[in-house]
């Protein structure tokens, strides 16, 4: 599924992934852990291909495609999703509608057909149950006056709709009560299978409580430093991230 | 002199310019070095947008038509008014529009130029006690011409004017709207929409004179202009002494979508009375890079992401549009306007 290997990038002429490599096989959940400032939101920004991460060495491929090479739709598209850690507003655009307008996007760009109206609407009621968000909230401008938790699930939301293959999760446990979490999680879990892989990145291990990951990788200073099974969010939880900090 | 007296006298040298403050930005002195011979006959017109929502269509092409609207009390009226340019010209209009003690108008009216003309139109409306009138304009002036809409708006107590004005521009365009507003819980909403291209320049100008105790006045304006285009919005507000208790909100917002556009702005709130709440706000900048960036992520083209947020910025405006029709009918030209 998702191969980078020896990934290099920069912001504003800072490097920041230091020659990052990471094999995340399909039906895989794999996490990864750092401190602040290690460079895990980089690496989902630079796999989702936002502009200002300059890739300067290494590669990235999902299922053996160049991934640096395609427009951030594209890779949607290819079925490449992030779950922002601060999913953005978008006045004026209700919820229903942008979901619409990206789900036909990817449609189209797959060569299939636009989605009807009322198989939309049955889709987005029965996943809107599911994740406990009042239908009505989709009406409004999405994300426009929602809360942290709202937010969140709402991601959850367009991913559920969107039917991604790989999954990028940038700490979403952020801003989520216990109940919420709970939610956010069942939505998450509900898309593992075997043709998925998803990345969890997180600074915490409560999330792998909830969603439990195949592999734990720590990043540090731009690179993994350490790989190992559960045990090792355990284990992070426990002592921290100093000695990894040294390592790096 | 008038625009229109300068156009009548053929005299360019009348014409406003930099140097008049409320001109500035719209110079049509250094513009026009002579006024062009009147228009003549406009010929057949074709039809106007607003012709299939309105029981009568008004037309004033070349300056010549129709010069008065009236509504009797307590009955409504719904009427389409297209202002017409034709040819290479000069031409002045003036239509006066009288709406009695409680009567309703819904006023449509559109420019439609075609030719390099000078055109200009003045329209004077009375409101009775009571009185209520949406007026929606729609300016689709040649890249060309040249038009000055100049329309002066006595509220009487009670009344409600609602207005929005959604303009592409022209060579040189202003579209002014003055009011008296006589408080007394008149109400007044003034909202404006420019879509700019090319070399396209529109000015929106209004003054409110709160006049009396207890007036409303709320206004919303946004544009985006793009390539070399220019976007002139100036709003004034003059809350008059013994005018206490006036509640007014101005807004002005714009996106800018090349270098080389521009946008001049000149909010002001002049308030000579007590007790009076009033805000203004203005903005103008480039689409949000953080939010294009989510949209894409999620699946949509470039393009079509720009499209969908730049729609999105000026939807707060027309979803102000009471009359539905009229409400869809602009919806679908700024969405054609801003795919192009």
């Amino acid at each position: 599924m998702l191969s980078v290997k020896d990934l290099h990038a920069e912001v504003d002429g800072n490097e920041i992934l230091k020659g990052l490599s990471l094999e995340i096989p399909a039906g895989e959940v794999h996490a990864i852990m750092g401190p602040n400032g290690a460079g895990k939101s980089t690496l989902s920004y630079v796999l989702t291909g936002r502009e200002g991460y300059e890739v300067t060495a290494g590669s990235a491929t999902l299922d053996g495609e160049n991934l640096l090479a395609l427009e951030p739709n594209e890779r949607a598209a290819r079925g490449v999703f992030l779950s922002f850690q601060y999913p953005l507003e978008i006045p004026g655009v209700p919820a229903l509608t942008f979901i619409r307008t990206a789900l036909n996007a990817q449609r189209k760009a797959r060569g299939e057909g636009e989605i009807s109206a009322p198989e939309f609407l049955k889709l987005a009621r029965a996943k809107a149950a599911e994740l406990k968000i009042d239908f009505d909230m989709l009406k409004r401008a999405l994300n426009v006056g929602f809360s942290g938790g709202e937010k969140k699930r709402m991601e959850i939301l367009q991913m559920a709709m969107l039917s991604p293959r790989f999954l990028i999760l940038d700490e979403t446990d952020s801003g989520l009560d216990i109940d919420a979490l709970r939610i956010v999680a069942d939505g998450v879990n509900a898309l593992r299978g075997p043709d998925r892989a998803m990345l969890v990145i997180t600074h915490y291990q409560r999330l792998l409580d909830y969603i439990k990951p195949d592999r734990v990788h720590v990043l540090s200073a731009g690179r993994i430093v350490a790989s190992g099974g559960p045990e090792l969010a355990l284990e992070l939880e426990r002592e921290g991230y100093d000695k990894y900090a040294r390592a790096a | 002199m008038s625009v229109a007296a300068a156009i009548r006298a053929r005299d360019a040298a009348a014409l406003p310019g930099k140097r008049d403050e409320d001109w500035r930005w719209t110079d049509l002195r250094g513009l026009i070095r002579e006024v062009p011979p009147p228009s003549g006959n406009a010929g057949e017109v074709g039809a106007g947008p607003f012709d299939a929502l309105a029981d009568e269509v008004v037309v004033v092409a070349n300056g010549e038509g129709v010069a008065h609207i009236a509504v009797e009390p307590h009955r409504q009226r719904t009427v389409a008014l297209r202002i017409v340019s034709r040819g290479d010209g000069s031409h002045a209009a003036r239509v006066s529009i009288d709406v009695e003690a409680d009567g309703r108008l819904i006023l449509l009216e559109s420019y439609d130029g075609e030719g390099g003309y000078l055109g200009q139109a003045s329209l004077v409306f009375s409101l009775g006690v009571g009185a209520s009138v949406e007026r929606i304009v729609l300016a689709a002036d040649d890249a060309e011409g040249v038009t000055v809409s100049q329309a002066e708006v006595q509220l009487a107590p009670d009344a409600a004017f609602a207005q929005t004005v959604v303009t592409g521009g022209a060579r040189r365009q202003r579209l002014q709207t003055i009011i008296h507003h006589p408080g007394g819980h008149a109400a007044l909403r003034l909202d404006g929409i420019y879509l700019l291209e090319g070399k396209r320049h529109a000015d929106l100008t209004t003054v409110v004179t709160h006049e009396g105790l207890d007036g409303v006045t709320s206004q919303l304006t946004k544009g985006v202009v793009r390539d070399q285009a220019r976007g002139v919005f100036q709003g004034r507000i003059v809350v008059a002494e013994g005018a206490d208790k006036t509640d007014a909100r101005m807004g002005h917002h714009a996106l800018i979508l090349s270098d080389r556009a521009e946008v001049d702005a000149k909010p002001e709130l002049e308030i000579y009375a007590d007790d009076v709440s009033c805000a203004h706000g203005n903005t103008v900048g480039a689409l949000d890079e953080h939010a294009l960036f989510y949209a894409r992520q999620r699946g949509i083209p470039e393009p079509e992401a720009r499209a969908m947020l730049t729609e999105a910025f000026v939807g707060e405006v027309v979803d102000r549009i009471e009359h539905e029709p009229a409400r869809e009918l602009v919806r679908a030209w700024v969405a054609e306007r801003l795919r192009g």
